[in-house]
């Protein structure tokens, strides 16, 4: 009798702890920074953006920064990356290291040629679901408008389920103060690709709105 | 086929359908009242029988209340009368044990104090043997005879030396008599404050004699299960659980206050992101760190015999009871310090969390205020201390354990009455529902109703009826035919 119980126990809690898949409660966070053209003079706002975003991150969340040039889908383009340890001592050393990291990339930033957002879109979403977070968040830096180089290919379907996608200070080109649908037309466009792809499409100007979207 | 055709048709089909229903129902007239009138009759029937038996829990439930909560008061009051003799047995042990030494103290001053007025006497001067003769000699004239002169005279030195002497020795004697009367006077203050003491002793043993005697009578009166007994213990009750309830919201305060200083560092023991359900890992270790405190010092506490939460604790022989307590207060000293560390660690981690977050907002290296360290030290003096504080929880806790139960019992017995009396108030609602539907009923099938008693002529037939019925007797009819007996 008493084996039974004992069995019965044992399934019990195999039930409560092994059935359902264990959630995931960090973040993890991809950053692209656009450094095209007229663009590269915004570096150090993002700088500043990525510095909040490091002081709201917590033990265990992931953190990636990435430039985003003529080819984006490469790990060659990732400034920094870090996947936080779950000690808050180790945490905070490991957030001044990235700060500084970033430090340097600012300070040495090189304008590209073309910008491939697509492409960087596409290594976040590859980076952060190796990752598994428990919420994915790319922060894409730009003004949104995609310049490529001739022969990439990038007229693909994104999958981004179960991700928010942010478009930070996108700025008005001057084409955009003439023809303002043209800046409509750009940010629709990416959200029907977001929102197509299953994820949320988000666009923040006012950089204090980051800091609420955080709390 | 027109609209007005079609609509006319449906109409009518409507209406043969109407005509159709209200003739069944008056057929159905009969059976259907009986079905209505004895359905609502079982179900206020039923309804009644709920609420009696609610009534009957109820009651069985208060009788079960107050038998629990005299057997409560009489175990209580037990242990106060046992506590109460204890005292009055140590009362006597103090005040009256010494009272040999006490009674042999007072007794020698006693004695002192009888030696000393037996030597106060006052001892008469010894009356002269030869007064006669010396009042002879005195009669003589003193120049009578020369010759007897110089006798007399001798006679009369002798005389005043003999009663200087007496007169010395006399005064030599009072002089004794006044010093042991001196002498008695301490042994009188001793034995005034012995007196003194004995007296309070006494008062203090009736006093004591008075509690048990008190105590005494609450427990024969609980023995003997009066209501006023009864009573007492209900408000005793009420009174200790809101008391108690509220000396433990203060605790349950202590402990969340105690949770946030341990709370933070045990995320770097466990992990800042290990979840359980939805609860932090970290959060689970520090709650359960707290419990296990509150658990060592119920055991302290149990062990002490301050509690009576375990019986089995409260079984154990004494010394291994010691042990055991022994063993939980060391557990529960170790933990306190482990909250020590803990909030020291908590105070590092969070400048370290400060320094980290204005290095990245660019304000540099946080300066280092003066006063830092009176928040760490208050914060390990917090988590040392309160571990301990929490120890007390035990008391509060066993009387609110205790006083619930009447609690709980007499609330009970509160939702049975309400219960019943909804019951029994819906018991009437259904009986006077069946008269309601049984009308309701008829006002459908009121056409079939008013042709049928035009048909038999029911309602002339009731006025006929009314008619003939004989009439009231008034007060005029009365006086009238008292008059016409009268005349006649």
């Amino acid at each position: 009798m008493k084996k039974r119980f004992l069995s019965i126990g044992v399934v019990a809690a195999m039930f409560a702890t092994g059935c359902s898949e264990p959630q995931a409660h960090n973040t993890g966070v991809y950053m692209l920074i656009d450094t095209s053209g007229t663009y590269t003079e915004e570096v150090h706002q993002a700088q500043q953006i990525i510095n909040v975003i490091l002081s709201r991150l917590e033990p265990s969340d992931a953190f990636a920064v990435a430039r985003v040039d003529t080819g984006s889908f490469s790990e060659r383009d990732i400034v920094a990356k870090m996947h936080f340890d779950d000690r808050p001592s180790v945490t905070n050393q490991q957030k001044r290291q990235f700060r500084e990291t970033i430090d340097a990339f600012v300070g040495n930033v090189k304008p590209s040629s073309y910008t491939d957002i697509t492409g960087g879109v596409l290594q976040a979403s590859e980076f952060l679901t190796e990752k598994n977070t428990g919420r994915k968040i790319i922060f894409i830096f730009s003004d949104l408008k995609e310049d490529l180089q001739e022969g990439y290919i990038r007229d693909i379907p994104l999958t981004l389920d179960g991700f928010d996608v942010i478009a930070l200070n996108v700025t008005k080109l001057r084409s955009d103060n003439i023809d303002p649908r043209e800046y409509m037309s750009r940010i629709n466009a990416w959200r029907d690709r977001v929102e197509d792809g299953g994820g949320k499409w988000q666009v923040i100007n006012d950089l204090e709105s980051l800091d609420v979207m955080w709390r | 086929m027109t609209v007005a055709e079609l609509f006319g048709g449906e109409l009518m089909n409507t209406l043969a359908l109407i005509a159709i229903a209200v003739a069944a129902l008056y057929f159905a007239r009969a059976p259907m009242r009986g079905l209505i009138s004895s359905m609502c009759r079982a179900l206020a029937q039923g309804l009644r029988f709920a609420s009696q038996s609610l009534v009957d829990a109820r009651t069985n439930l208060t009788a079960r209340n107050r038998e629990v909560l005299l057997a409560a008061g009489r175990d209580a009051a037990a242990r106060m009368v046992e506590r109460e003799f204890e005292r009055f047995g140590d009362t006597v042990q103090r005040d009256l044990g010494q009272y040999p030494s006490l009674h042999q103290a007072l007794a020698e001053r006693a004695s002192n104090l009888d030696d000393d007025y037996a030597k106060s006497t006052a001892t008469a001067p010894s009356p002269p043997g030869w007064a006669e003769a010396v009042e002879a000699v005195a009669a003589v004239p003193a120049k009578a005879d020369p010759v007897l002169r110089p006798v007399l005279e001798s006679i009369h030195g002798s005389f005043k030396e003999a009663a200087d002497e007496a007169s010395e020795d006399y005064r030599k004697d009072c002089r004794t008599r006044h010093k042991h009367l001196n002498e008695m006077a301490p042994s009188w203050r001793e034995a005034l404050k012995l007196l003194g003491e004995v007296k309070t002793r006494l008062e203090t043993t009736n006093s004591r004699a008075a509690s048990v005697d008190q105590h005494m009578k609450k427990y024969e009166e609980i023995s003997a299960g009066t209501d006023r007994a009864a009573a007492a213990l209900q408000s005793s009750a009420l009174v200790q659980f809101f008391v108690a309830g509220l000396v433990l919201v203060v605790a349950a305060g202590g402990a969340v206050v105690n949770f946030h200083l341990i709370a933070r560092p045990m995320s770097e023991m466990v992990g800042g992101n290990a979840f359980v359900g939805s609860f932090r890992m970290a959060d689970i270790a520090a709650l359960v760190i707290i419990l296990v405190e509150l658990s060592m010092g119920l055991f302290v506490m149990e062990c002490l015999r301050i509690t009576n939460l375990f019986p089995a604790v409260s079984a154990l022989p004494d010394h291994v009871r010691r042990r055991l307590a022994m063993v939980a207060f060391g557990l529960l000293f170790s933990l306190a310090c482990v909250e020590a560390g803990l909030a020291y660690m908590r105070e590092l981690l969070l400048q370290d969390e400060l320094a980290t977050t204005a290095l990245l907002r660019g304000d540099g290296i946080a300066a280092q205020t003066s006063f830092l360290w009176i928040t760490t030290a208050a914060q390990m003096g917090m988590g040392f201390i309160l571990p301990f504080a929490l120890t007390f929880v035990g008391i509060p806790l066993e009387t609110f354990v205790h006083s619930m139960r009447a609690v709980l019992g007499w609330a009970a017995a509160g939702v049975l009455l309400t219960a019943s009396f909804a019951l029994k108030l819906l018991a009437r609602g259904f009986d006077e529902g069946a008269e309601v539907l049984t009308q309701l009923y008829d006002v459908v099938i009121f056409a079939p109703l008013w042709v049928e008693k035009r048909l038999t002529g029911e309602d002339s037939g009731k006025a006929k009826t009314r008619r003939e019925a004989p009439q009231p007797v008034g007060a005029k009819a009365l006086m009238k035919d008292v008059e016409e007996r009268l005349a006649s």
